[in-house]
């Protein structure tokens, strides 16, 4: 994560750069880019997510910024929505895109994945319960579809069905007719995505490098 | 006791296997040579007889004595000479890889290659012992016949997501790489020839650099044969196998570069300049003939929906004319190939039949099979037949400076490279990717093509032993060091549905997230690239209401068709498939009010149907005119094991039905044979097209039976009622069955695509 460099004038970062892994560099060109998505006020609300253009055309853009508002998401073990976030929080949200270092020892990349799968988790668990019901499952893959026209609508609730007919084979193997799978807890989660690499796929490269090119 | 003997029987029959293999090789070769002789010497006499009967009407006036008997039986080789010998030369290449999967362990200590180049330097060692000229791997034959199938299969089937995310890298590789062997060999080896004594003075730095050229390139064929048979993880095998495909480009100008140089004398700035441009016009241009054809393939797949049956001639003709084409402006045939087919699939599947597409995906393979078995007996054979000339220096110092190269050239390339990446090249990686490094008949055909000369021989000689260092050597312990270093072996798990769902969801994410960053970086690039397909292109590349359809929904789809025909060929071979969990949907959702069966799109429906359909159906059908054009449904004829494949057919339309949403709102009155089938063992036969009579029903148990296939309730309440009161239990499974599977049978169908 690169050396500590003492840059002059910024203890704070020195902290961040404690709680989140990122290297100085990059945490200030996160600042500025926080600082230019709330117009240089203190907090990030909903609304300066929503008026971020790109993101309109994303079909699951509600659940990006719902992520950055779930307390869950902020390390502190903490539970329930907040209406604002600060520099701190946002920086914390982003850490979970950060790419592995490479000597990690078999346990530490164990802890990556764990912490990114439940990011994701946490993304589908709207209600905040510690399992993915039927009814929140469907709302993902429904909100994946929606963007795309002249969909049946039952289309969607097969596929997650389907889904959700899999998660339940997987984990539990054998089950009685009249036995009810309540959801998917995120052991079964964990396990269900087992062979998916998650701690290489979910980077962001942008992170890797030094780069000051902000667009818009 | 009963042990014993089948494992003597099979002892003894693998022995007589390999006896046997071993006369008709030798059969095959005698005749080969033996007619070859016979042509070549006698075609004197031969001919004779053929003019004597055939002046004979003309002097029969004359001489009436001279009256030969009519010949009854003839002998003319020279007519089917040249397909007969190719015929059996194909033959014999296949006769000896189906003769290596008989034998028991050999496959597994051995690679494929191996034992065929063997087999190829037996065959040509017996020719050449008999006297006769060894047919030598000739450098149109290989390059238009041989290698296009090959490359074509590759190509069409190449894993596009690990391909793109890996580009970089493989570029790097391919192109710094090759040029860092090429220079690497070629400079050291002008340094060999140099040192007194090796007698090796008259070569000359441009011939070296040539030569470097030749022999650097990592070569797609012997990488496939290879790496097919260990199983490694998807990044190493795309990383190498990448490379081998787009160094073709490198190649190709550097050798014609260096070929016109050797002949000129002297390089100038301007030339290694022009050698630049070259190689990006090269490769460029391969890839943008390649992508025309693709979308010329493409479109044209659009409209073949009444012409099933020659939709993978379409394929395979278009990607033969993008490597053709761009043959002729030599451009990289290679780049163009895999580009066509890169372009061409995504849009060809989403068009064509399932039928075509499995052709399209068993010709390939067969033909890059075969070709690739002739490849490298041709190689055995041209080993032993061509001139050689033998210089331990030489050849001793290419094959070090290979591998050394290649060595070097890997570390370095990976220690710039893994500053770029996400996931970093290990050790282990890199030990992979350069023990890969195999060489084959691309560089032995390059070789060939070369002016004749002395050095050419050397130089022949030298890149036929790293072939065969790589390929034997290499070949042989790379499977060993792969399990020895516990490399990564390939995820052999299907894709499943959760994880296509999380795939698509990720990359929404992290697009998302890098619009949040402000960060225009890979995922965005990918999205933007991805609505540009979606708006424009697939409109007008797919037909039909396919062109809308978002990739999870085709996803879900492909899914269930592979679970529809999984159960139906299991229950065809008798066996039930193996493991399937009890789970089903009443655990997830209690309700105890009937779900509504969502629906899927039509024409999917109708493609299960058919497929379901052709393969349980058994009703005894007219059989309707041969017609090359169709293709039939063969009635299943088994009276035998009827009841067996009945209760089979139960258990399998129980679980289909858990996995098969088809539902049927449509009313559909056909007027066309149906059967219905009862758990009781009982089949009745309804023949609606002679009935308004309503209830006819035949107890017939003679033929086979077939798939249940009652109409929707509402249209025959009384008959299905009075059926469904014999078996309330079965109720629920025939509700579900009637929802799955109401057909219009099989008469009106024009064909079963």
């Amino acid at each position: 994560m690169g050396a500590l460099q003492s840059l002059p004038g910024n203890p704070e970062y020195l902290d961040l750069a404690e709680k989140t892994g990122f290297s100085f560099e990059q945490i200030k060109i996160l600042h500025k880019r926080f600082k230019q998505l709330s117009h240089n006020e203190e907090a990030l609300q909903r609304d300066h997510f929503n008026a971020i253009p790109d993101l309109a055309c994303n079909p699951i853009r509600s659940q990006i910024i719902e992520a950055f508002f779930d307390r869950r998401n902020f390390r502190q073990n903490g539970e329930g929505i907040v209406e604002e976030i600060r520099f701190e929080e946002f920086l914390l949200v982003m850490s979970h895109f950060r790419p592995p270092s490479l000597h990690k020892i078999e346990e530490q990349r164990d802890s990556v994945r764990r912490e990114k799968l439940k990011f994701i988790f946490n993304m589908h668990d709207t209600d905040n319960d510690g399992t993915i019901t039927l009814e929140e499952y469907r709302h993902v893959v429904e909100e994946l579809l929606s963007l795309s026209e002249g969909l049946e609508k039952d289309t969607a609730k097969s596929i997650a069905d389907a889904a959700m007919l899999e998660v339940a084979s997987i984990s539990m193997g054998h089950m009685e007719p009249d036995e009810f799978y309540e959801g998917i807890t995120f052991e079964h989660f964990l396990k269900l995505l087992n062979g998916f690499e998650i701690e290489s796929r979910m980077n962001i490269r942008f992170l890797n490098m030094d780069t000051t090119t902000l667009c818009k | 006791m009963a042990e014993l003997r089948p494992a003597r029987f099979r002892r003894s029959c693998s022995l007589t296997l390999t006896g046997f293999m071993c006369v008709l090789l030798l059969v095959l070769v005698s005749v080969v040579s033996a007619s070859r002789e016979v042509v070549s010497g006698n075609n004197e006499t031969w001919r004779d007889p053929d003019r004597e009967t055939q002046e004979d009407p003309h002097h029969q006036t004359n001489s009436t004595a001279h009256k030969k008997a009519f010949p009854v039986l003839s002998f003319n080789y020279d007519y089917v000479r040249k397909p007969f010998e190719i015929s059996l030369w194909i033959l014999l290449a296949l006769l000896m890889k189906l003769g290596f999967h008989i034998i028991p362990n050999v496959s597994n200590i051995v690679p494929e290659s191996c034992l065929l180049i063997g087999v190829g330097l037996l065959v040509g060692g017996v020719i050449k012992a008999i006297g006769e000229e060894a047919p030598v791997l000739d450098t149109k034959l290989f390059f238009l016949y041989l290698l296009p199938p090959i490359i074509l299969d590759a190509g069409y089937f190449l894993p596009i997501r690990d391909f793109m995310e890996n580009m970089g890298t493989i570029l790097v590789f391919a192109v710094v790489g090759t040029l860092w062997n090429v220079f690497f060999i070629g400079g050291m080896i002008y340094g060999v020839c140099q040192i007194e004594g090796a007698e090796l003075g008259s070569v000359d730095l441009l011939s070296c650099l040539l030569f470097g050229s030749i022999i650097s390139a990592v070569d797609p064929v012997a990488v496939l044969a290879v790496f097919e048979e260990i199983h490694i993880n998807e990044l190493l095998h795309i990383l190498v196998f990448g490379e081998s495909l787009l160094n073709d480009a490198v190649t190709v100008v550097l050798y014609h570069l260096f070929e016109e140089f050797s002949h000129a004398g002297t390089v100038t700035v301007v030339d290694a300049l022009l050698g630049v441009v070259c190689f990006f016009v090269v490769s460029l241009g391969g890839v943008m003939v390649g992508v025309i054809y693709g979308i010329l393939g493409a479109f044209t797949s659009r409209f073949t929906s009444h012409t099933r049956v020659i939709e993978p001639l379409f394929v395979f003709l278009y990607s033969y004319m993008a490597y053709l084409s761009a043959e002729v402006f030599h451009l990289s045939g290679i780049m163009s190939l895999i580009a066509c087919g890169v372009m061409m699939r995504p849009y060809v599947e989403a068009n064509i039949s399932h039928k075509s597409y499995t052709t399209i995906k068993y010709f390939l393979k067969m033909w890059s099979s075969v070709s690739e078995t002739l490849i490298f007996i041709f190689l055995g054979v041209s080993t032993v037949a061509g001139p050689h000339a033998w210089n331990w220096t030489f050849v001793i110092f290419t094959v070090v400076l290979c591998l050394v190269s290649r060595v070097l050239g890997v570390i370095g390339l990976t220690y710039i490279i893994n500053k770029f990446r996400i996931v970093k090249l290990t050790k282990k990686d890199q030990f992979i990717v350069a023990y890969g490094g195999l060489r084959g008949a691309i560089a032995f055909s390059l070789g060939f093509l070369l002016t004749n000369s002395e050095m050419k021989n050397m130089f022949l000689t030298a890149i036929i032993t790293v072939i065969f260092f790589t390929v034997f050597v290499q070949g042989m312990t790379i499977r060993p060091l792969v399990e020895l270093l516990a490399v990564k072996k390939k995820k052999e798990s299907k894709r499943s549905i959760n994880e296509e769902i999380h795939t698509q969801f990720l990359d929404h994410l992290l697009t998302g997230i890098e619009d949040i960053c402000g960060h225009y970086g890979h995922y965005h690039w990918k999205d933007k690239l991805n609505r540009f397909n979606k708006t424009y292109v697939k409109r007008w590349l797919i037909a039909g209401e396919r062109s809308t359809e978002p990739q999870l929904i085709s996803f879900y789809n492909k899914m269930e068709m592979k679970q529809a025909m999984m159960l139906v060929e299991s229950g065809n071979t008798g066996k039930l498939p193996a493991i399937m969990s009890s789970v089903s949907m009443q655990n997830i959702q209690p309700s105890a009010k009937r779900r509504a069966i969502p629906s899927i799109s039509k024409s999917r429906e109708q493609e299960i149907r058919k497929i379901l359909r052709g393969n349980l159906q058994q009703t005894r059908q007219r059989l309707r005119s041969y017609s090359r054009h169709d293709l039939m449904i063969d009635p299943f004829e088994d009276n035998v094991s009827e009841i067996r494949l009945r209760k089979q057919r139960v258990e399998m339309e129980r679980r289909m039905s858990h996995y098969l949403t088809v539902p049927a709102n449509r009313q559909e009155t056909p007027p066309v044979r149906k059967v219905c089938f009862e758990p009781e063992h009982q089949v009745y036969t309804y023949d609606d097209s002679e009935s308004p009579r309503g209830q006819r029903a035949l107890p017939d148990p003679s033929p086979p039976d077939a798939l249940s296939l009652l109409n929707e309730p509402s249209q025959r309440p009384n008959q299905s009622r009075e059926r469904r009161a014999k078996v309330p239990e079965e109720e629920q499974d025939q509700l579900i069955l009637s929802r799955c599977f109401s057909d219009p049978g099989p008469n009106k169908e024009e064909d079963l695509s």
